[in-house]
């Protein structure tokens, strides 16, 4: 759990970005279905598995046969209050319902869903920034088949035929919706990427967008800034990746206020992202509002989650991203935002132990952003803390320490064996001094210059040094000795 | 006259007096006798009914343990799936459909070695109260061929009642086995919501749809509800807990029983014969030692309303998958959405799309609060007038039907045909184990029912009112 948020509410807002004219304020809030990583089915035991020949997993419940009834996957259950409690929700005694629509690859016309009691409810997500995003619920149902279309473009209004496979009729989604409050869309992808981060932290999803086992869908609005009403959005469907989703509400947004502006307005539907052609179409239109004519499903009884199981979720809860970027913020003395992309990599525990060891923190994330973005491979946090020792120490040059590294994580071993097979040998700073006395008396023009404070001449001299000594002379240090003579 | 019940035919069959062929046989000698002119069954399954039979007869002579339903016959209403066998729910939209499974009631009858003679006719989606409504054409009442068996389970009742098969399963959603067993003189009984398994039954309204069966005598009902009992992991409504003990009960008697007339279901709007066969009852029930007192319980009379919401709505949801796409009829259009319309429209009778539209009417939004909402209250009201009933009372007393069985077509006006269902409704949605017992006929010489009402898993206490009514016959 991430600990309540004290200076900001559970709905606090997300800031606005220019990217709309002054005055415009987007709305944006977030429904993410989530497929759960069951071995089975929601509601019977066929095989939740992605990927296999059509209609193969299938039995006469996911294919709501007359007279199926559907039998509760516990593990399902368990996963999706895993889920709620992760995302800081009450979790609720909940009943199932029905949503009613006809659609060929819902075997039973119906979906079974949650409504007015969803399993988890209220909860939050705490961004790298600092933001916090309110979560409304986070309910339980089931999917749907897949429709192809085949011919006419393949959508469904010009196909020729569609082919439908059942296999993933009946899989266990949770569907996460956020309260509309995010206000620009980098605040949208960091919601998606930490919802992504705690799914793979928690293990009950495999959260793979490219595979449709997360699938984002972004309601858009706009509004006159400051304003808190909120106007008519747009659903925007088909969004396959976080940059795309970023992409689809900027170009909505900008959408619905180029209407405002022309005194038109946008009408309430369904949209599709077209990531080739960077626009979205419209889809369904929402004008005759669907009428779920949702109800209990009779068929299913209510979960009742006792004090206990909700006591045990938390105890074996594992730890969250939001909590590992604290304790790495913590240890290293920055910011959290600053420990985002280490977490994201998955080498907070590198970071942390070469820290312990004495490195310093800064340069230890500063290796793992800039230098470590396929991984530590061979390289060990105790490696890692001497050759930053070494670094800081100025025993290498930063161009050494790169490469110094970058032997380390492809092969292993000790910073001071590798340097030294390198021959990069510390050089102190007297031997730096003769070489850079030398240079001054070799070039007065340009010494003169850098005195009187032009500092294009600086690389002159550093680059001198650096010929000189093979690049084996840290930069830093160059710097450093140059200031000071100059001073004198 | 032959055995007619199951206990004594599966004695018989048990004990070698005759074999399980010869009792198919003759079952089936019957059936071609008077089927034409009834109509009972949607299917006859002579031959695997005489296959089933042999099979008895060969673990008979192999000397191999017995079901206790082991060679008798069992008609099976046509909304419960039997694998591989044509399942039509007495409609078009099933078309060609051929279940992959049986329903765990027909599974738990054959386990105990009934053999199923045939698929019975049906109100279409047992949405009717007099077996008119079935696409394959009405079922007459053996009693009296001119008037209808009772509905939905028409076809069950029937087949019982012509001696097509000593018992047979009929589905209950507002009293589709109760109203038919008092039509044609039998015993019927709806069990407890969740003593059945609902899996394989086709859902009508799911909240209240519960199977049970048909039979010549207590003993018979009893047997058959045990079997098909007992809880199942496949049905999730399904009570977790074993069978009901209900054939060592039967001869208890009711010394110092409480036996409660429901007097809002004695009234004028019910036939003076049938309160009166009521009132005799209870007081046969008395003689045996019961203790009788009335009591009101005035939710009942809003059980109409509400059920004529709860189950259509529910139906109009359990009834979408019928949509051409998957099974059954399709009529073929140039896109699916049309395809849909007119599959529907040429797949479904005229009730069963008054039924949907209803439904779907109650559901929708702005009306859910007023129609659906208020439904489900009135069934809270109904439970907690009942409960507070059963404070003073062990079970209670009210006719089955308003009326006895009626001709064709006497009840063309929708209403007057929900109308039938008032004094079986209540059990439905409130959950409850409910009895319908022949007690007499009317000056016309119709069977007259009537109904003992327990509270949820209350059958052993039902059952035994039950034997003593059947033990206490009118002259």
């Amino acid at each position: 759990m991430s600990p309540a948020p004290t200076e900001t509410s559970p709905h606090m807002s997300s800031t606005s970005t220019d990217v709309l004219p002054d005055g415009w304020e987007m709305v944006i809030g977030l429904e993410v279905h989530v497929e759960l990583h069951t071995n089975t089915k929601l509601f019977c035991g066929c095989a939740n598995s992605f990927g296999d020949e059509p209609n193969t997993n299938v039995c006469a419940t996911c294919l709501g046969l007359p007279g199926s009834l559907p039998v509760i996957n516990a593990t399902a259950v368990d996963y999706a209050m895993q889920l709620g409690r992760a995302l800081n929700c009450t979790v609720n005694s909940s009943i199932f319902a029905r949503k009613n629509y006809f659609y060929p690859d819902m075997p039973k016309d119906y979906q079974v869903s949650q409504y007015d009691q969803p399993t988890n409810s209220e909860g939050y997500i705490t961004l790298p920034s600092g933001v916090v995003i309110g979560v409304e619920r986070a309910h339980i149902e089931e999917d749907t088949g897949k429709s192809t279309h085949i011919g006419g473009g393949g959508r469904i209004s010009d196909a020729t035929y569609t082919l439908v496979d059942y296999n993933r009729a009946g899989v266990p989604l949770v569907e996460v919706v956020s309260h509309p409050v995010m206000h620009n869309p980098e605040d949208a992808k960091a919601y998606v990427t930490e919802l992504r981060d705690i799914l793979l932290a928690t293990g009950v999803s495999d959260a793979k967008m490219e595979e449709g086992s997360m699938r984002v869908d972004a309601n858009v609005s706009v509004r006159p800034s400051g304003a808190e009403e909120l106007r008519t959005r747009c659903e925007i469907k088909n969004i396959n990746s976080i940059r795309s989703l970023g992409r689809a509400i900027e170009y909505e947004a900008k959408r619905h206020v180029d209407l405002y502006e022309n005194r038109e307005a946008p009408r309430q539907e369904t949209r599709h992202w077209d990531e080739a052609a960077g626009r979205s179409r419209p889809g369904r239109s929402k004008e005759d509002a669907d009428d779920y004519r949702y109800f209990a499903e009779p068929d299913l009884v209510p979960l009742a989650p006792d004090a206990q199981t909700i006591l045990a979720i938390d105890a074996n809860m594992p730890v969250l991203p939001s909590q590992r970027r604290q304790a790495l913020a913590t240890a290293a003395g920055v910011p959290e935002a600053d420990t985002a992309l280490v977490i994201e990599r998955g080498m907070d525990a590198l970071a942390l132990d070469a820290i312990a060891a004495g490195a310093d923190a800064p340069t230890v994330i500063k290796h793992i952003e800039n230098n470590l973005a396929d991984g530590p491979g061979h390289l060990s946090a105790a490696a890692f803390a001497e050759l930053v020792t070494m670094e800081t120490g100025g025993e290498l040059s930063s161009t050494q320490v790169k490469d110094v590294l970058a032997e380390l994580v492809s092969s292993g071993g000790s910073p001071a064996a590798v340097a030294a097979a390198k021959g990069f040998e510390a050089m102190d700073s007297s031997e730096l001094e003769t070489l850079l006395d030398g240079l001054i008396a070799d070039s007065p023009d340009e010494w003169a210059r850098f005195v009187q404070g032009d500092k294009k001449v600086q690389g002159f001299f550093v680059g001198q040094i650096m010929k000189a000594t093979k690049g084996q002379a840290d930069g830093k240090i160059v710097n450093q000795l140059m200031q000071s003579r100059a001073q004198q | 006259m032959t055995a007619r019940t199951a206990v004594a035919l599966a004695a018989e069959i048990a004990s070698g007096k005759r074999s399980a062929r010869e009792v198919v046989n003759e079952h089936l000698a019957r059936i071609d006798d008077r089927e034409e002119e009834l109509h009972a069954f949607n299917l006859v399954l002579a031959d695997s009914a005489r296959k089933q039979a042999d099979a008895v007869d060969a673990a008979i002579a192999a000397g191999e343990t017995l079901g206790p339903l082991a060679g008798v016959p069992v008609a099976l209403k046509d909304n419960m799936c039997t694998r591989g066998v044509p399942t039509t729910c007495s409609s078009r939209i099933l078309d060609g459909w051929r279940p992959p499974y049986d329903a765990t009631a027909v599974t738990r009858l054959t386990e105990a070695g009934a053999i199923t003679i045939g698929k019975t006719n049906m109100d279409e989606f047992a949405m009717g109260s007099s077996t008119e409504n079935s696409a394959f054409g009405p079922t007459r009442n053996p009693v009296n061929p001119r008037l209808v068996p009772g509905g939905s389970s028409g076809g069950s009742a029937a087949a019982v009642a012509a001696d097509f098969a000593p018992i047979s399963l009929g589905s209950d959603t507002g009293g589709s086995i109760r109203q038919p067993a008092a039509f044609c003189g039998l015993v019927g009984v709806k069990p407890t919501y969740g003593a059945v398994s609902r899996y394989g039954l086709i859902a009508f309204g799911s909240s209240l749809d519960q199977i049970g069966p048909f039979a010549h005598s207590v003993e018979d009902a009893a047997l058959v509800t045990e079997i098909i009992g007992g809880h199942d992991p496949l049905d999730s409504t399904s009570i977790a807990q074993p069978a009901m003990d209900l054939c060592a009960v039967l001869e208890t008697g009711v010394d110092g029983l409480r036996v409660g007339i429901i007097t809002d279901l004695m009234g004028d709007e019910l036939d003076a014969e049938v309160v009166a066969a009521t009132n005799a009852a209870a007081t046969a029930l008395e003689a045996a030692g019961a203790s009788i007192g009335h009591v009101t319980v005035p939710a009942v009379l809003s059980g109409i309303g509400a059920y004529y919401v709860v189950a259509p709505a529910e139906a109009s949801s359990n009834l979408a998958r019928y949509d051409g796409v998957r099974y059954g009829l399709r009529v073929d259009a140039a896109n699916t959405g049309t395809m849909n319309e007119l599959t529907r429209s040429a797949g479904f009778g005229d009730e069963v799309k008054r039924r949907i539209m209803l439904g779907t009417y109650a559901l929708s939004a702005g009306y859910y609060d007023a129609y659906y909402g208020t439904a489900q209250k009135v069934r809270t009201l109904i439970a907690r007038e009942f409960a507070a009933a059963y404070e003073n009372f062990d079970v209670l007393l009210c006719p089955t039907t308003p009326t006895t069985a009626f001709e064709f077509g006497a009840k063309a006006d929708p209403m007057s045909m929900y109308m039938n269902d008032l004094c079986t409704i209540p059990s439905n949605l409130a959950g409850h184990p409910a009895i319908s017992v022949p007690f007499g006929v009317d000056g016309d010489q119709r069977p007259i029912g009537v109904q003992v009402l327990a509270p949820a898993m209350g059958e052993p206490v039902m059952f035994r009112v039950a034997a003593e009514l059947e033990r206490n016959q009118p002259a």
